[in-house]
């Protein structure tokens, strides 16, 4: 690695290159860890915030613990009946929006995945132009409405239902993970096309599906736009819009005030605060707690996806 | 070569594809796949019902839509909606503002993921590698109603977190939220904050592609850190790079709408009412159909021009291409 000839000079090269890598290096860790902080600490401070005395929280008191502890925000979430009722509703529209999308899309990405298929390509391409060009959202809202669809579950689970990207992705794990000669094999043994589907290339293709079903998961319980423009019927909000109601809504209506405020109406104010800062622990919870989990799947989805 | 041969092989030695295959082998091949058809047919009703009907639909654009006439019964009017926009006093504010938000996208948002994929890239512990990805990337499961919830507890004028740090600084309290200056930055941020550290999976996945020889080889020949990140990572995922800009720019203009529209407030919709925002308030607020899919229109088209233009600019500086 040293060159000889050139002796204490090299060596001294040497060093002076070592000292610009670890200069980088020191560099990048600070970098990354001044990144890690800006994502963490937002989070943590609602956490902290949400179990802190709201009036320590208005006066600036909470930075790095919490103080004054108190589970009044959660108890006030836990008696609201719109959150049950929301949360409820989630459940519903994420179980059967994922049924639905997921099984759509295997079974699609698996039909255009058949270079033996004809038609195949022209096929793919009706799905693609639908990428790059679109119809726009008031066209979308009047065939909802045209289809008898509005507020009901059916116009939240399926406009959005199927994605062309995340089609591209499954059929693309399909060309590559399940090898012609299985499929000759089994048709020689007499398996038909659903046959094979089901029987062989389901089975085979168990992290794929995982992926699928958790990306749907993520996306039908963080969506809100669709059921915001085709829902109008309260208790069928789902818990996005809820939260929507009460975070943003209620802050917009209550920020222009200043001044002339009564003692309790400030006091009524704070435990609000109180509560939304509950509210977005409550509600981002239960994915943060399956992240870990997901994890894997995720990474392993998006190395299918840069492949292409 | 075929001229060696002899006539009658080289009938069959033209190519495969020149050959016409009867119709009714071609039909036995299609009622073969019956079972793939049956297999597609959800999904490509979902595209005709959910996409092509609502292409389709489109034309009211051009047409005074009303609700019994339909999409091919209501009275054409050529191009009246779209003169109507173009000439309206909020045409330029809510151009400018998609464009503004655009364009901060691509050149700030946009490269932030690669610096991150870069520098977690080199990173010698496997563990704090893995430990970092999984902190960074988080956010992305936030939903963006929660996002923007966080935005306006935290950047609340009088008990929000941000204003409190100001303040204990000797500053006055900034209406962060109500105020048209600060839109920008803040949905800047917000962005970054959520969606940076998702989309640079993407690029650690192809930075791990890339072959470990040519960095041992410019260890050899005594090449920096700086340097290899620069003449081996760099190049080396730069096709992604192109790609995801080029979708990026296909996207242009529909970026962040659902953003944009939790985070208006009637303070600084001066800066923040986009085009997709304003056709949700035009039209499905105030149900002016025609005027908004016009509006609609407008925007996808200038999309689709936009991405047509950088796929061919990308075309001839001999990059990777969408198609």
């Amino acid at each position: 690695m040293i060159n000889r000839q050139s002796g204490g000079k090299s060596k001294f090269r040497l060093l002076r290159e070592r000292y610009a890598d670890r200069t980088f290096t020191i560099a990048a860790v600070t970098i990354l860890i001044l990144s890690i902080l800006a994502v963490v600490y937002p989070l943590y401070f609602i956490v902290i915030a949400s179990i802190s005395d709201p009036n320590a929280v208005y006066e600036g008191k909470v930075w790095l613990f919490p103080s004054g502890v108190t589970f009044e925000g959660y108890q006030r979430i836990l008696t609201d009946g719109r959150i049950w009722s929301g949360l409820t509703n989630t459940v519903i529209y994420t179980v059967l929006g994922t049924a639905i999308s997921v099984s759509t899309i295997l079974c699609g990405a698996y039909a255009l995945s058949r270079k033996d298929m004809p038609g195949r390509k022209f096929l793919m391409l009706l799905f693609v132009i639908t990428m790059f060009f679109d119809g726009g959202l008031i066209t979308k809202y009047l065939v909802v409405k045209d289809l008898g669809m509005l507020n009901t579950v059916w116009a939240v689970v399926l406009p959005g239902a199927v994605g062309v990207w995340n089609l591209i992705i499954a059929r693309s794990f399909f060309e590559h993970t399940i090898p012609n000669e299985l499929r000759e094999a089994a048709q020689m043994d007499g398996a038909n096309d659903f046959r094979f589907f089901f029987q062989m290339v389901l089975p085979l293709s168990k992290p794929l599906i995982m992926l699928m079903i958790m990306v749907h998961v993520v996306a039908n319980w963080n969506s809100f736009f669709d059921a915001l423009i085709f829902l109008n019927d309260d208790s069928k909000y789902p818990l996005q819009l809820v939260l929507r109601n009460i975070l943003i809504q209620s802050d917009v209506s209550s920020t222009g005030t200043t001044g002339g405020d009564i003692a309790s109406y400030a006091a009524a104010q704070r435990i609000a605060e109180l509560t939304k800062y509950a509210m977005i622990v409550v509600s981002s919870l239960p994915l943060m707690i399956a992240l870990p989990f997901m994890q894997k799947h995720f990474t392993k989805g998006m190395m299918i996806g840069a492949v292409k | 070569m075929s001229q060696s041969k002899p006539a009658a092989l080289r009938r069959f030695s033209k190519s495969p594809k020149k050959r016409k295959v009867p119709f009714s082998l071609q039909l036995k091949k299609i009622l073969a796949a019956w079972q793939l058809y049956v297999l597609l047919i959800p999904a490509l009703a979902y595209i005709v019902i959910f996409k092509y009907w609502p292409m389709y639909g489109v034309q009211i654009a051009f047409r005074n839509y009303n609700p019994t006439d339909g999409f091919t019964g209501s009275q054409w009017v050529g191009l009246k909606h779209f003169i109507r926009f173009v000439n309206s006093y909020q045409f330029t504010e809510v151009l400018g503002n998609t464009i503004w938000i655009a364009v901060l996208g691509l050149l700030i948002a946009f490269p932030v993921p690669i610096i991150l994929a870069l520098l977690v890239n080199g990173l010698q512990s496997e563990k704090f590698k893995k430990f970092t990805q999984t902190v960074l990337y988080s956010p992305a499961f936030i939903s963006t109603v929660v996002v923007v919830g966080m935005m306006f507890v935290l950047l609340s004028p009088r008990s929000g977190l941000v204003n409190n740090a100001i303040q204990l600084a000797g500053g006055e309290p900034i209406f962060f939220m109500g105020s048209p200056d600060w839109f920008r930055p803040v949905y800047l941020i917000s962005d970054i904050w959520q969606n940076a550290g998702f989309s640079m999976i993407v690029y650690l996945a192809a930075l791990a592609g890339i072959d470990p020889a040519l960095h041992d080889a410019a260890k050899v020949d005594g090449a920096s850190k700086l340097q290899r990140m620069r003449h081996i990572d760099l190049p080396g995922i730069m096709p992604m790079v192109t790609v995801l800009f080029i979708l990026a720019i296909g996207n242009l203009l529909n970026v962040g709408f659902e953003k944009a529209l939790l985070m208006q407030t009637p303070l600084n919709l001066a800066n923040s009412e986009i085009i997709q925002t304003y056709v949700y308030h035009a039209g499905l607020q105030q149900a002016q159909f025609s005027y908004s899919a016009a509006i609609g229109l407008f925007n996808s088209v200038l999309n689709l021009v936009l991405l047509l233009i950088f796929n061919r600019v990308a075309r001839r500086a001999n990059q990777a291409t969408l198609w």
